[in-house]
C-alpha cells in the first residue's frame, strides 16, 4: 500500500488533475489492500512509463489489461491496468474511462512488451482500439468476424456470420437460457437452471425443484 | 445371420479348406477390422482417446491401433473433443482429405452437440458440417465407452453393403 501512495503522489505530481483521488479497497480475510486511480486517458502511456521508470516506484511487471462494459452509462468502457512490481512489492491498478463514441486509448506496447497480447484480446472483446500499438489485429476471433462477444449488447448464443474459405458462426440453441439462479434455502436450489417456463411442458414436471 | 449381407459358411472343419461367403461379407469383415482412426483430438476427450490406444483399453484388440495423423491414411475419424468455430472448417477440410469410405464417431457431449458450450464460439455438433455415425455420450466417455462406440461402427459397417460402396462417397454415407 505505501508503494501504491507514493506512486499516486508521483502520478499527481507529475500530471496534476488528469488524476483523480484513489480509492482503497481493504479485505481482513483476504488481506487484500489494494489502490485503484483513475487517469485521463490521453496520459495513460506517460503514467505507465513513469511508474516503471521511477526507481523507488519500479512497476516492472504488468499483470493484466482488463476491458469492462458498463453499457448504459457514461463513459461505456473502462480499460483497467493492474501492474505489480517485483523490486518493491507494489500493487496498483489504473483505470481509464473510454467514451462508446471514440473508443481509443494510447498503447502500452512501449513501456511493456506484454502488453501487445493483452490489448489485442481487448480490442477482440470489446472493439477498443489501442493507438500505437504495433500489430492490432484480432488474437482469439478471426479477422474478418464482425462482432465484439464480451459487449453487452452481443448475446450469449451469439450471432450468424460467414467470413468464406475462414470460418462461419451460428446463433446457439439457449432453450430458455443462459442459466440463471433462482433464491432458494439450500444450496441445490440455487444451482443455476434453465427458466422453468422456458421449458417445453412434458419436461416441467421433470425438472421439479428439489 | 439372418442379414444376407453378414452370412459366413464353413466349408469343412479343416481350417484350409476354402470358405464361401458373398463378397459384400467378406469386404465388410475386411473393412470392420481395420480401422485407421484419424485421431481428431480437440480438447479434454482426447486424453481419454490417448488411454483408449494405450496399453490398458488397447484399442487394438479391435483392430483399429493404427492411428494415423495423415488424413489421408486413414479412415475413421474420432472427432474427441470441442469443435470450435475456429477450427469447424479445419475439422471439415481434415474429412474431405480422407479417402472413401470413411466413417466418423463424434466422442463426447461437445463433439455430439456443442455440450455444455451454449455459446457463440462453439460449433452446435460436429453432425453440422459432417456425417457422423456412431455418438458417444459423456464428458469425457470412459474408454469403454468409446470401445463400445467402435464395436457399434463395427456391427454398422458389417450390415453395409460394402460391394456398392467400393467407391462409396462422403454423400452417400450421409444418407
Amino acid at each position: 500500500m505505501a508503494i501504491a501512495l507514493a506512486a499516486v503522489n508521483a502520478l499527481t505530481k507529475r500530471f496534476g488533475d488528469k488524476v483523480r483521488t484513489p480509492v482503497a479497497f481493504s479485505d481482513k480475510v483476504t488481506g487484500r489492500d489494494e489502490l485503484s486511480v483513475t487517469v485521463a486517458r490521453d496520459v495513460i502511456a506517460e503514467a505507465c512509463e513513469l511508474l516503471k521508470k521511477e526507481p523507488a516506484l519500479a512497476f516492472d511487471f504488468l499483470v493484466d489489461i482488463s476491458g469492462v462494459d458498463n453499457h448504459d452509462t457514461d463513459p461505456r468502457f473502462w480499460v483497467d491496468y493492474l501492474l505489480y512490481s517485483f523490486k518493491t512489492g507494489g500493487l496498483l491498478r489504473l483505470k481509464v474511462a473510454v467514451p462508446e463514441e471514440d473508443p481509443t486509448v494510447p498503447s502500452v506496447v512501449n513501456v511493456w512488451r506484454g502488453a501487445e497480447w493483452h490489448e489485442r484480446e481487448c480490442y477482440d472483446m470489446f472493439g477498443i482500439k489501442f493507438m500505437g500499438h504495433p500489430d492490432l489485429r484480432r488474437i482469439l476471433m478471426w479477422e474478418g468476424y464482425p462482432f465484439n462477444p464480451l459487449r453487452k449488447d452481443f448475446p450469449l448464443e451469439g450471432k450468424p456470420s460467414n467470413v468464406p474459405e475462414v470460418a462461419f458462426t451460428e446463433a446457439a440453441p439457449l432453450q430458455g437460457g443462459p442459466f440463471v439462479t433462482v433464491p432458494a434455502e439450500h444450496a441445490c436450489g440455487r444451482e443455476p437452471r434453465v427458466r422453468e417456463n422456458a421449458l417445453p411442458e412434458d419436461m416441467r414436471s421433470k425438472a421439479k425443484k428439489p | 445371420m439372418a442379414d444376407k449381407t453378414t452370412t459366413v459358411g464353413y466349408a469343412g472343419r479343416l481350417e484350409d479348406e476354402p470358405i464361401i461367403t458373398q463378397l459384400d461379407a467378406a469386404v465388410d469383415w475386411v473393412r470392420k477390422n481395420s480401422l485407421w482412426p484419424m485421431p481428431m483430438g480437440l480438447a479434454c476427450c482426447a486424453i481419454e482417446l490417448m488411454s483408449t490406444a494405450a496399453s490398458r483399453f488397447d484399442i487394438s484388440r479391435f483392430g483399429a491401433e493404427v492411428m494415423r495423423f495423415s488424413p489421408r491414411q486413414s479412415d475413421l475419424m474420432i472427432v474427441a473433443g470441442t469443435v470450435t468455430y475456429k477450427m469447424a472448417l479445419s475439422v471439415k477440410r481434415i474429412w474431405d482429405q480422407m479417402p472413401d469410405p470413411k466413417w466418423c464417431i463424434a466422442m463426447g457431449a461437445c463433439a455430439s452437440t456443442g455440450g455444455m458450450y451454449r455459446s457463440y464460439a462453439v460449433l452446435q455438433g460436429v453432425d453440422k458440417i459432417l456425417p457422423v455415425d456412431v455418438y458417444v455420450s459423456g464428458c469425457p466417455p470412459r474408454p469403454e465407452a468409446l470401445l463400445d462406440a467402435l464395436i457399434k461402427l463395427q456391427e454398422k459397417i458389417s450390415r453395409e453393403p460394402g460391394l456398392k460402396n467400393l467407391k462409396k462417397t462422403a454423400a452417400a454415407s450421409a444418407t
